[in-house]
């Protein structure tokens, strides 16, 4: 049984599809990695499996089970108790994802007391502990402190000690790092997956940095405007992607071009909400496009382990199946 | 005067930024050094990077550099002009020359002005050309980096990141530069519009013969589009020397670090990671010697005490201008790391 289930899932909100049809699976111990730019729907997806959209956003799914337990027909009172505990997430930007009105120590603690419970003092002791888990020094004077006394790299480490305070079976990080500089971002990257490992968690990362993706995923998953174009295991879908617009973002990071050429830059940009084709949706910006592309929309190819949503997926030598 | 050195542009020389800091009624003010002592050249068409995480001086360099702040020491020069002396009149004159791109051009664009507006309002301030030829030129250079015409008369926010990041281009070149300071110019951009971007900006320096000094701490982008690389560490030059030099032979145990903490997508490219503990120091109370000396593994008692100095490597002929502040290197306690050992 996977950890996480996906089949179908769709975000609407109103007429705009943000998330269309996506299906996949987590299981235990697992890195999954969820790349795609912005506007792809990434995020929206994160948000639907915690229970977090909100009208007018619906979400719509043929399954959506963690552990087994279908999510979309628990009581609300029931999901509200496994999000936050079982599945944790960390929010992009720690800086405002922390409120500035309270201590560090009463935000990790408010999640201690809702899922756990205990008496003050037990609280504190495993709210330092979960600190010193996440390698903040000093944790019994930090615990006083307010967010704006805390930097960046400190305030994500303080998400991260909230999110695995219940010790979730399923973490989802959304963009962990991309308001870090380069060597807090390994420091936190190393940090939570070392906590993956030690507590075979099931961790989700959501980036739109490929190479990092490449670094430490197990599977990963390339969305588009809303769909997954392609899926696999993250060394196979690197090396040899199979869908045209993987194989372009591959192409347009600066260190796939050799010397002081130009980059191979993927024209245009990804539609929104009134610019959305027919056909596939990366006709307008795809070199290979055929008419054919342009008025049906691709159905997936192969199955979960390793899935392409083309007309012509791209062959080892990367070029267009005739 | 020779070939070279009349294709040099801006020179730097012991550039320093120190601030005051009030602290409180009876307390001393506290001094910041932003930028402590950084010296450069740059020649007409290429590109000087500076790297280096937030809060170690480069946007302070960039703001110096564009006289958007009056440097607290050192010198500076545009084509051999010392800029810090002249008049009032003439710096104005030359700020037109030296021109900034910031880094978030969702915030860097006025968006109750149209494009139009936008892009001339430098003609308006420090040209007399009248309305139809300021349209004519804005019109010229809107096609130069990739818009149309028809998004003369369109505001800000009808247009997408990558877009908006062209017209801050495009207002950096209305009033024909030579120097372009481009403070993180992609960082806030997708990794297909970034290379957009960054294509645009290598076609125009080719066009125009512009000389870039590119702020960044994306050291991929930077080993794209950089031929001198400068390391900057909380205010002071750590490394400094050309491309090659810097991404095939780095030696800065800093520098070490920043390259083996970027993601790499290939494999074989990856270094053995190397750990910083902990994060950047607080300029207010930078620690004593080598401000680096805290989070560096090679660091023994002279680093504590005493600050290195931007030397010169005194190796081979290719070594040429390679310049360290390191002890470290210095003894030669550095062991050589070979790139995909991970």
């Amino acid at each position: 049984m996977s950890l996480l289930q996906l089949e179908n899932l769709s975000v609407t909100f109103g007429n705009f599809r943000a998330v269309d049809n996506i299906s996949y699976k987590v299981e235990e111990g697992e890195v999954l990695g969820i790349v795609g730019e912005s506007g792809s729907g990434k995020s929206v997806s994160s948000l639907s499996i915690m229970g977090l959209i909100d009208f007018p956003g619906k979400v719509s799914a043929d399954q959506l089970k963690f552990a087994g337990q279908d999510l979309q027909t628990m009581p609300e009172k029931q999901r509200r108790k496994l999000t936050g505990s079982d599945i944790a997430m960390i929010f992009q930007d720690p800086m405002t994802s922390l409120n500035p009105c309270f201590t560090v120590g009463y935000q990790i603690i408010e999640a201690l007391k809702t899922h756990q419970g205990g008496s003050k003092k037990e609280l504190r002791t495993r709210a330092i502990e979960l600190l010193t888990q996440v390698g903040i020094p000093a944790p019994e004077s930090r615990l006083d402190n307010y967010p704006h006394q805390l930097s960046g790299g400190m305030s994500q480490r303080v998400m991260i000690a909230m999110s695995i305070a219940c010790d979730p079976r399923l973490l989802i990080a959304d963009e962990p790092t991309t308001a870090l500089d380069v060597t807090i971002q390994a420091q936190i990257i190393d940090l939570l997956i070392e906590l993956q490992r030690k507590k075979q968690m099931g961790l989700v990362l959501i980036t739109h940095d490929l190479a990092l993706v490449a670094e430490v995923a197990h599977r990963v998953i390339v969305m588009y405007a809303g769909q997954i174009v392609e899926s696999g295991p993250a060394a196979e879908v690197f090396s040899t992607p199979k869908h045209p617009y993987t194989q372009a973002l591959l192409a347009s990071l600066p260190e796939s071009a050799s010397g002081k050429a130009r980059l191979e830059a993927l024209p245009g940009v990804v539609p929104g909400q009134y610019d959305r084709p027919a056909g596939c949706l990366l006709s307008p910006r795809c070199p290979y496009a055929t008419d054919h592309c342009r008025k049906v929309e691709p159905a997936n190819q192969g199955d979960l382990d390793r899935q392409v949503k083309c007309h012509t997926p791209l062959d080892r030598e990367g070029r267009p199946a005739a | 005067m020779n070939q070279s050195d009349s294709q040099l542009i801006l020179k730097a020389e012991g550039l320093k930024q120190h601030y005051h800091v009030k602290q409180g009624l009876f307390k001393p003010d506290a001094v910041v050094k932003a930028v402590d002592g950084i010296s450069f050249d740059l020649e007409k068409g290429k590109t000087l990077a500076v790297v280096g995480e937030s809060g170690c001086g480069k946007s302070t360099l960039g703001r110096m550099l564009t006289m958007i702040e009056t440097p607290t020491g050192g010198s500076l020069s545009h084509r051999g002009e010392d800029l810090l002396t002249l008049t009032a009149d003439a710096q104005a004159k030359l700020r037109q020359k030296i021109q900034i791109i910031f880094q978030n051009p969702y915030g860097s664009l006025n968006p109750r002005k149209k494009i139009g507006a936008i892009l001339e309002e430098p003609l308006v301030i420090n040209t007399k050309l009248s309305k139809a030829e300021r349209r004519e030129k804005a019109l010229a250079i809107m096609a130069k980096v990739g818009l149309k015409a028809e998004h003369y008369d369109r505001y800000p926010h009808m247009f997408s990141g990558g877009q908006r990041q062209r017209i801050a281009i495009a207002r950096g070149l209305m009033l024909d530069p030579n120097v372009i300071v481009a403070d993180e110019p992609v960082s806030a951009l997708d990794v297909s519009v970034q290379a957009q971007v960054l294509n645009l900006m290598m076609d125009l320096q080719q066009e125009f013969g512009l000389s870039y000094v590119f702020i960044s701490h994306d050291l991929s982008v930077v080993e794209h589009i950089a031929d001198d690389v400068m390391v900057m560490y909380l205010g002071k030059v750590v490394e400094q020397g050309t491309r090659e030099q810097l991404f095939e032979n780095p030696k800065h145990p800093y520098t070490l670090a920043l390259l083996s903490s970027t993601p790499q997508l290939s494999p074989d490219k990856r270094r053995k990671r190397i750990k910083l503990q902990g994060e950047l120091p607080s300029p207010l109370n930078p620690p004593s010697g080598c401000a680096f000396h805290g989070r560096c593994s090679y660091a023994n008692e002279r680093c504590k005490t005493e600050t290195p100095l931007l030397r010169l490597d005194d190796q081979a002929e290719q070594e040429k201008g390679h310049m360290i502040a390191c002890h470290a290197v210095e003894e030669k306690r550095i062991e050589v790391i070979e790139v995909g050992a991970a």
